[in-house]
């Protein structure tokens, strides 16, 4: 081993402290584990459902029990006990929160610690915020000013009661219950999450923001995410997610849906924070995640940028099917794993509507011993003519322990399209760190400062808020790990 | 149904035929063959199975082929298939007909001392422990596909090149199917390169009728010792009827040289599995792969290449050109092992689809496990650039022309590392050949190749 070596290992030797670790001790109502009918009658029960709403997760939990765990990821799941997780934990409310005044004031400084400004004063610094804490919303706020537009941005159990058309038409339709086992599961139990609607031409003024939070323990998280852009509209959603410190394993499985419609434009954005475990691979979240958008509409485009730093496993793959003519699908990502975290992640791009374009790029950091792939797919339909795709996908690895791996599928059934997909992997130049070094930047620093420069690209897409967040985030991950 | 139980009964009803007509090294490869393949669960893989989703190697399998059980030695006139031959590489020529070896006079007469090429069973006698130290040993007997290869092969083919030998002449196998009934082959051979030899290898595959189903099952195994280097260049160019599974397994010892070449011309439906195991250090690899795919010809091409030492270096580039209905799959997988380092390893997967209806898969992968390492993969898939297109017709080039030298030109980079003399010209030769459209018959052939009859040397 080369002095270098010995020097990032030291690095990535210590371990920082995970800051969103802490519990919050509030009254939470949960109900006991275990999964049947009746948990999804109750679930649906509690949440004052109606009748076809019932019949929907009834069906997907029927389905559900039919599929076998998936196994096909470059991933060490230990077997997860669906019985002995609790599909339903909520913050104790009476009626539901008028004013922030009725919120429990625990609740309020657990967002502020986590730096989410749920008041609305602080909220003018413009951004809407909705709060899922444990499985329910807590919080949505700015919904006067976004109603004046027409823009509907509620949790999706008010959506389900108050627009109940605009639901059933798009529930469901981009991630089917059928489609793997935990959009099944995510179906049948699913209990909270945001939902958003901006009507035709209406560009949304703010950027609209969902921050989820697991608080209780021997829970899972189950929300559902549902945002429909119509024609020519256009929003840029935010996502972010953190969990105490436990030693037990939780069970974060959520549904995003996206529908863009024609000239409409979503631009989504995920800081995936999560409780990682610790350094041994104790606890930490399980994230399997379905995430899609249907770009329906001619010309519509979607964007999807994700920097994923928590989670002990993590299994989600962004998608866009590109179906109407000239729509554009990108994935932007930066994935960082360390200590005993594993991810497979990456996107896929489904081309079926002409001239459709997609781009992808994906950058891998791993340290530890941590196992770190990117799996994406990019098909091309035969009757769509033009498609032009580009990929790139980079791999960093820190220490000689950690592994990068990348498993891209490529489908072209037309004889007009351009695919292209490149990826590399290397470790951090040495010639690189020895001229930081030569400058007085210290090993660390100068990690810090490659991986950085090597995010750069992903972290450009982020909108400015949370550019900041995310690359304070980079480094403070990077500080204790260079991971 | 699943297609091992026929194999199975086979075996079973004509198991003493077999043996008897087999060697005991050989035999006892069928013990644990038989156990993997009686194992419950036990199939050959399918379209379900990842890695195999394009083809589907249990359905290749399911038809009622004739399996040449009792070792018939088959008549054959090699100067049908010669026809259309460039005589411009010279070789030392063997005869694989069905999967019966026939060495040719030239090859007996000329081949240098230290070289030995010749059937399995008698180099079980001639050689035992050379035989036994690798027979099985490379390839993963653990696989459905190669237990059943080792259950029912009856002989193969070994060429062994003594420590220190270098053989020019590249050595050529012509395999070669002629019979009027389905058949199946199952081959097997066994390359043996010792530490610090060298050796060029040829594989032909052709078939000389193109009105019967064939499959051809086979197993290569090489072993590239210390400091030696192997050459091995593949060709088929058999029917639209015939389909292959072809499993080559190879290891390579400290500072040793392996070159890989898999070119598929004309076909039915093909299966390559290339699976290399760089074993020592400072190694060199080479893997490159050409497909040509036509009417509703599938190619199908797997890689595995495993780093497990320090210093390497690895290169693979696979090309395809697709026209008509044609089905093309390439998958890739670079695995860089714990503790294996400073190694550096790239691949290239680049397609063209000339067709509407063609189709190109590819699933390019990196497996690593270490930093200190520089890896890459690419893969594009596209089409002949237009502009090159009309910038040729302007010029007075119609548009067949262009578009033939455009595909030619694309092949290129792949002929030219053809390292085996002579061969490059007359892969040139037969891919030009194969553009225009001019594979089948000799009496159509625009090219004025010199018919040559190489019967005498029978």
């Amino acid at each position: 081993m080369s002095k270098e070596e010995v020097k990032i290992d030291d690095v990535v030797g210590h371990d920082d402290e995970y800051k969103y670790g802490f519990v919050t001790d509030i009254d939470t109502e949960i109900i006991p584990p275990g999964l049947s009918e009746e948990v999804v009658r109750l679930i649906s029960k509690k949440k004052g459902e109606p009748e076809w709403m019932l019949d929907f997760r009834l069906k997907a939990y029927r389905y559900w029990l039919t599929l076998p765990v998936p196994r096909w990821a470059h991933l060490d799941i230990p077997e997860i006990d669906f019985q002995a997780i609790s599909y339903y934990a909520a913050p104790t409310k009476k009626e539901g929160p008028k004013s922030l005044d009725e919120v429990d004031p625990e609740l309020l400084k657990t967002f502020d610690r986590l730096g989410i400004p749920l008041e609305e004063q602080k909220a003018l610094s413009g951004m809407a915020v909705d709060a899922v804490m444990d499985s329910v919303s807590v919080k949505t706020t700015h919904r006067t000013l976004l109603a004046e537009k027409g823009i509907i941005f509620c949790s999706i159990s008010e959506a389900i009661k108050e627009y109940p058309d605009l639901v059933k038409k798009y529930l469901g339709s981009v991630v089917s219950y059928r489609d793997n086992f935990y959009a099944a599961l995510n179906s049948a139990v699913f209990s909270d999450g945001s939902f958003v609607y901006i009507p035709k031409g209406v560009r949304c003024p703010m950027e609209l923001s969902t921050y989820f939070r697991i608080n209780a323990s021997g829970t899972g998280q189950f929300e559902r995410t549902l945002i429909v852009a119509d024609d020519d509209a256009y929003v840029s959603y935010l996502e972010g997610c953190t969990a105490p410190s436990r030693d037990e394993n939780q069970l974060h499985a959520a549904i995003v849906e996206i529908v863009v419609e024609n000239r409409a434009e979503v631009k989504y954005s995920t800081v995936q924070n999560w409780y990682a475990g610790d350094k041994e691979g104790r606890g930490g979240v399980y994230n399997f995640v379905t995430k899609r958008g249907l770009c329906r509409g001619d010309f519509s485009k979607l964007s999807w940028t994700q920097v994923e730093t928590g989670s002990a496993i993590t299994w989600k793959y962004p998608s866009c099917v590109l179906a109407g003519e000239g729509s554009v699908g990108e994935f932007y990502s930066v994935a960082v794993t360390k200590n005993r975290q594993q991810a497979d992640t990456g996107t896929k791009m489904i081309h079926t509507g002409k001239n459709s374009r997609s781009t992808i790029v994906s950058k891998g950091i791993s340290a530890g011993h941590s196992q770190n792939s990117y799996r994406g797919l990019v098909k091309v339909a035969p009757n769509a003519e033009g498609v032009r795709n580009y990929t790139q996908c980079d791999s960093l690895l820190l220490g000689s322990n950690c592994g990068a791996h990348t498993f891209p599928y490529i489908d072209v059934m037309n004889d007009s399209a351009v695919v292209e997909h490149e990826a590399t992997t290397s470790k951090i130049s040495e010639e690189q760190l020895f001229y930081c070094n030569q400058r007085g930047i210290p090993t660390e620093e100068a990690v810090g400062l490659i991986v950085n420069g090597y995010a750069k690209e992903v972290m450009n897409k982020l909108p400015m808020e949370f550019a900041v967040e995310a690359q304070r985030l980079l480094s403070l991950t990077l500080e204790g790990s260079v991971g | 149904m699943n297609p091992l139980k026929q194999y199975l009964d086979l075996y079973r009803e004509n198991r003493e035929t077999i043996e008897q007509s087999s060697t005991p090294v050989l035999n006892a490869l069928r013990t644990n063959a038989l156990t993997v393949l009686e194992k419950e669960g036990s199939r050959l893989p399918g379209k379900c199975d990842e890695g195999y989703e394009k083809t589907a190697v249990d359905e290749m399998f399911a038809p009622d082929y004739g399996v040449n059980i009792n070792g018939v030695k088959l008549p054959v006139d090699p100067s049908l298939t010669f026809k259309c031959d460039v005589p411009s590489v010279s070789t030392l020529l063997a005869l694989v007909v069905g999967d019966t070896f026939i060495p040719t006079r030239t090859l007996l007469n000329n081949l240098p001392a230290g070289v030995t090429v010749t059937s399995l069973a008698d180099a079980s006698r001639t050689m035992p422990e050379t035989v036994e130290k690798f027979l099985g040993k490379i390839a993963n007997e653990d696989e459905a596909g190669v237990a059943l290869n080792s259950l029912l092969v009856r002989d193969g083919l070994m060429v062994h090149v003594a420590e220190g030998v270098k053989a020019e002449k590249p050595i050529q196998i012509v395999n070669i199917f002629n019979t009027p009934v389905p058949t199946m082959a199952v081959r097997r051979v066994l390359v043996v390169a010792e530490e610090n030899s060298s050796v060029k290898l040829l594989f032909c595959d052709h078939t000389q009728r193109d009105d019967t189903d064939y499959l051809d099952s086979q197993v290569i195994e090489v072993a590239v010792e210390a400091g030696a280097e192997v050459d091995i260049c593949d060709i088929e160019e058999s029917s639209p009827r015939t389909h292959r599974f072809s499993q080559l397994f190879t290891k390579q010892g400290n500072d040793s040289k392996l070159k890989v070449t898999g070119v598929t011309l004309v076909n039915g439906e093909t299966r390559n599995n290339f699976t290399v195991k760089v074993e020592g250090n400072g190694c060199d690899t080479r893997l490159d792969g050409m497909a040509i795919g036509k009417a509703s010809q599938s190619i199908d091409n797997r890689t595995y290449l495993l780093h497990a030492s320090d210093h390497c270096s690895s290169n693979q580039l696979f090309k395809y050109v697709l026209d008509d209905s044609s089905r093309g799959a390439f998958e890739g997988l670079i695995e860089v092992a714990k503790g294996a380092r400073f190694n550096e390893a790239y691949q290239s997967n680049r397609n063209i689809l000339a067709s509407k209806a063609a189709r190109m898969h590819t699933k390019p992968q990196l497996l690593i496990y270490n930093d200190d390492v520089k890896c890459s993969h690419g893969a594009t898939t596209g089409q002949l650039d237009e502009r090159a297109i009309f910038y040729m017709q302007q010029r007075g080039i119609p548009q067949n022309e262009a578009r033939t030298m455009l595909m030619q030109a694309f092949m290129v980079d792949i002929i030219e590392k053809v390292s085996i003399e002579g061969l490059s010209d007359r892969l040139r030769h037969l891919v030009e050949r194969r553009f225009r459209g001019e594979d089948a018959l000799c009496g159509d052939c625009s090219a004025s190749c010199t018919p040559v009859t190489k019967k005498d040397n029978l």
